[in-house]
């Protein structure tokens, strides 16, 4: 489903190149569950950009659903991100001035879903999600997990084919990092593609398949599902 | 994206800064409040100007003796302006498309009757005059016609005089002093109230020649000729001139159309009004800074959060027009306050000063709204392009 082929990816910084990415070639397959380790700066976070249709790659093709993706134009690929590909990030980024609810539909929004379906969705994942007597607060009213949950409800509510995690327990603690892991694994088994990006290898060794990053190159990769 | 969604986004950051939005809008509102107060004082004074002098029906023109624009030389020296005289309102008569005229010399004088005195404006007038001004008589009649050197002592009280001088009384037929000569009470005129500073209602009226005897004057102060509105005022302004021309010899006397004289006073009072209307468009511009400013400070406060939107799947254009909403939101909030404002200090000075006139033209109260609107979106074009141009990845990493 998601096949790159000596992807790289590069930085101008003042006059220096910085090489974020050095050809990449990994294929992952609809339904996979893969987690990506490596050290801090190693370009994991650019990959899933990459992956996410965010960035664009300094060289290589990156085909998704068998369709080359990098020659898209700004619309077509904003489309295929509202319908395939949901977010994760660290830092929850949920819009301050919705309410839960309202950031729940935000992507259905801008995919101009009508309002009768929109709602009855938004009920669902609330429902879901556990989030029923959260619903119409802020996401300064709400905690950490809540937030988390809160955002994965928001990267599910176009029913994407995958679902990139940057970190996603990153700023939680244990315990709630551990229910979080829990949601996104049950939506594993729903049959949607998760790419995870960690640096706690208790989490990363869950994943069918492990990767890992180094110096903008894969060092290690353990293949197919098990 | 689907408008009703548009609104509720655009709103809901308009509501989570409330503070600063309303500043925001308080800018375009304090200008479109200015551009609307002035503009309905200015049009309320345009009308009102205007129903003055068309009180009379517009279709008036007016001789007077000597000519205002001679170039140079006094016409003095060879003392020749000839008055105006009964003669030439005849002459006047006789040419085609005039419907009336009227003859007129006025002054002051004490008006004694029943005991009472009173000082007040005296108008000689022809036997055509309530016709020519639409001014109707109440009770009893204008005098008969007798527009000539014997026309009879006969007076038409103003409402006001009549009141004054005969409390609760029916004054037809009873003598009045006016000026220490006797005149029988033939009419009373109905209220007219103030024009253009004469109050009609506080002034007798009595046969031009009567009042010339009274006032000791030559001849008539004015000539009004109401002519069929089907003809312009051009033609009957010509035939006028010439034969006035062929009676004095020369061209002695002035003529006025109420038109022109319209058409120059409209012009002027536009010109106002549009001056005072660009003042206005100052503040305006003020206030369009300001949008563009916070609509900029906008931008960057939520950069991540535009990265979310791209994220989300938001398209460049997306969030240009969220951007775009918002600015135009503000400026469409302030323009509506700012015509609430205008309207309604424009009303309050009306209460306050009612002989201020005040109007506003619905065309003119969209018409600003519109341009509230129209700047909101000339402001937020910069910062809406800089918001969609932003690339994602960057915006997102920004905290
Ligand atoms: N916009 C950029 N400009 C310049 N250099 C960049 C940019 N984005 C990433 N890099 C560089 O690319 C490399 C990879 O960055 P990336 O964010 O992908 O690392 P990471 O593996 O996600 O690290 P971490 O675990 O700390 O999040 C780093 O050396 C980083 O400095
Ligand atoms: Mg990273």
């Amino acid at each position: 489903m998601i096949a790159l082929s000596q992807v790289s990816r590069s930085f101008t910084v003042g006059d220096q190149e910085v090489s974020a990415l050095r050809g990449i070639d990994l294929d992952i397959a609809a339904g996979d569950y893969v987690s990506i380790m490596g050290p801090s700066g190693s370009g994991k976070s650019t990959l899933l950009n990459l992956i996410g249709l965010l960035d664009r790659p300094s060289s290589g093709t990156y085909k998704l659903d068998g369709g080359d993706v990098t020659a898209l134009d700004d619309v077509q690929q904003a489309r295929v991100r509202s319908e395939k590909i949901g977010f994760v990030f660290q830092s929850f980024h949920l819009v301050p001035r919705l309410t839960a609810a309202m950031n729940i539909e935000l992507p259905m929004i801008l995919a101009g879903i009508p309002p009768e379906e929109r709602k009855e969705r938004v009920a669902k994942l609330i429902e879901n999600y556990g989030l029923k007597d959260r619903a119409d607060h802020r996401p300064d009213q709400l905690s950490g997990g809540q937030r988390q949950r809160v955002a994965i409800a928001r990267a599910t509510s176009m029913n994407p084919a995958v679902l990139l995690a940057d970190e996603p327990t990153g700023n939680l603690d244990q315990t709630t990092g551990r229910e979080v892991m829990a949601l996104l694994e049950q939506l594993v088994e729903q049959k949607v593609t998760l790419i995870l990006v960690t640096h706690d290898p208790m989490l990363g060794g869950r994943a069918h398949r492990q990767i890992q990053m180094v110096d903008g190159a894969i060092i290690s990769d353990n293949g197919k599902k098990t | 994206m689907l408008l009703p969604d548009l609104v509720k986004l655009t709103s809901s950051s308009f509501l989570s800064y409330r503070m600063r939005s309303f500043l925001t809008g308080l800018g375009i509102a304090i200008g479109i409040t200015a551009v609307i107060l002035l503009t309905s004082i200015g049009e309320g004074l345009h009308q009102f100007v205007l129903a003055e002098f068309s009180q009379f029906g517009t279709n008036i023109i007016t001789v007077q003796p000597g000519k205002t624009q001679t170039q140079g030389g006094n016409v003095g020296i060879l003392g020749s302006v000839r008055a105006l005289s009964l003669d030439d309102a005849d002459a006047l008569r006789r040419l085609p498309y005039i419907e009336h005229v009227n003859v007129s010399v006025a002054g002051n004088a004490e008006v004694k009757a029943n005991g009472r005195m009173r000082r007040t404006m005296v108008l000689g007038e022809g036997r055509e005059f309530a016709g020519a001004f639409t001014m109707k008589v109440q009770s009893g009649t204008f005098w008969p016609d007798e527009d000539n050197e014997q026309a009879r002592a006969l007076v038409v009280l103003g409402a006001k005089v009549s009141q004054e001088l005969y409390p609760g009384q029916n004054p037809l037929g009873s003598y009045l002093r006016v000026g220490g000569q006797r005149f029988r009470v033939i009419g009373v005129m109905e209220p007219k109230g103030q024009i253009l500073g004469m109050d009609l209602d506080d002034t007798v009226f009595i046969p031009a020649a009567r009042a010339m005897e009274l006032f000791n004057r030559p001849g008539l102060m004015e000539l009004q000729a109401s002519y069929r509105t089907s003809v312009s005022a051009d033609v009957v302004i010509r035939a006028i001139k010439e034969s006035l021309i062929a009676r004095h010899g020369r061209e002695d006397f002035t003529v006025i159309s109420q038109e022109q004289a319209l058409d120059v006073l409209s012009s002027v009072l536009d010109v106002l009004t549009f001056a005072v209307g660009a003042l206005g468009g100052i503040s305006l511009l003020v206030g369009a800074v300001g949008i563009l400013t916070i609509m900029t400070m906008a931008v960057t406060e939520r950069t991540a959060e535009i990265g979310l939107l791209r994220a989300l799947g938001a398209q460049q254009r997306q969030v240009m027009t969220l951007f775009l909403g918002e600015a135009m939101l503000l400026s469409a909030l302030g323009g509506l306050a700012g015509l609430g404002l205008g309207v309604g200090i424009a009303q309050g000075l009306h209460l306050l000063f009612p002989a201020l006139p005040v109007h506003t033209p619905w065309l003119f109260a969209v018409l600003a709204e519109l341009t509230a609107i129209g700047i909101g979106l000339a402001s937020g074009v910069a910062p809406a392009i800089r918001a969609a141009r932003l690339d994602p990845v960057e915006a997102l990493r920004t905290e």
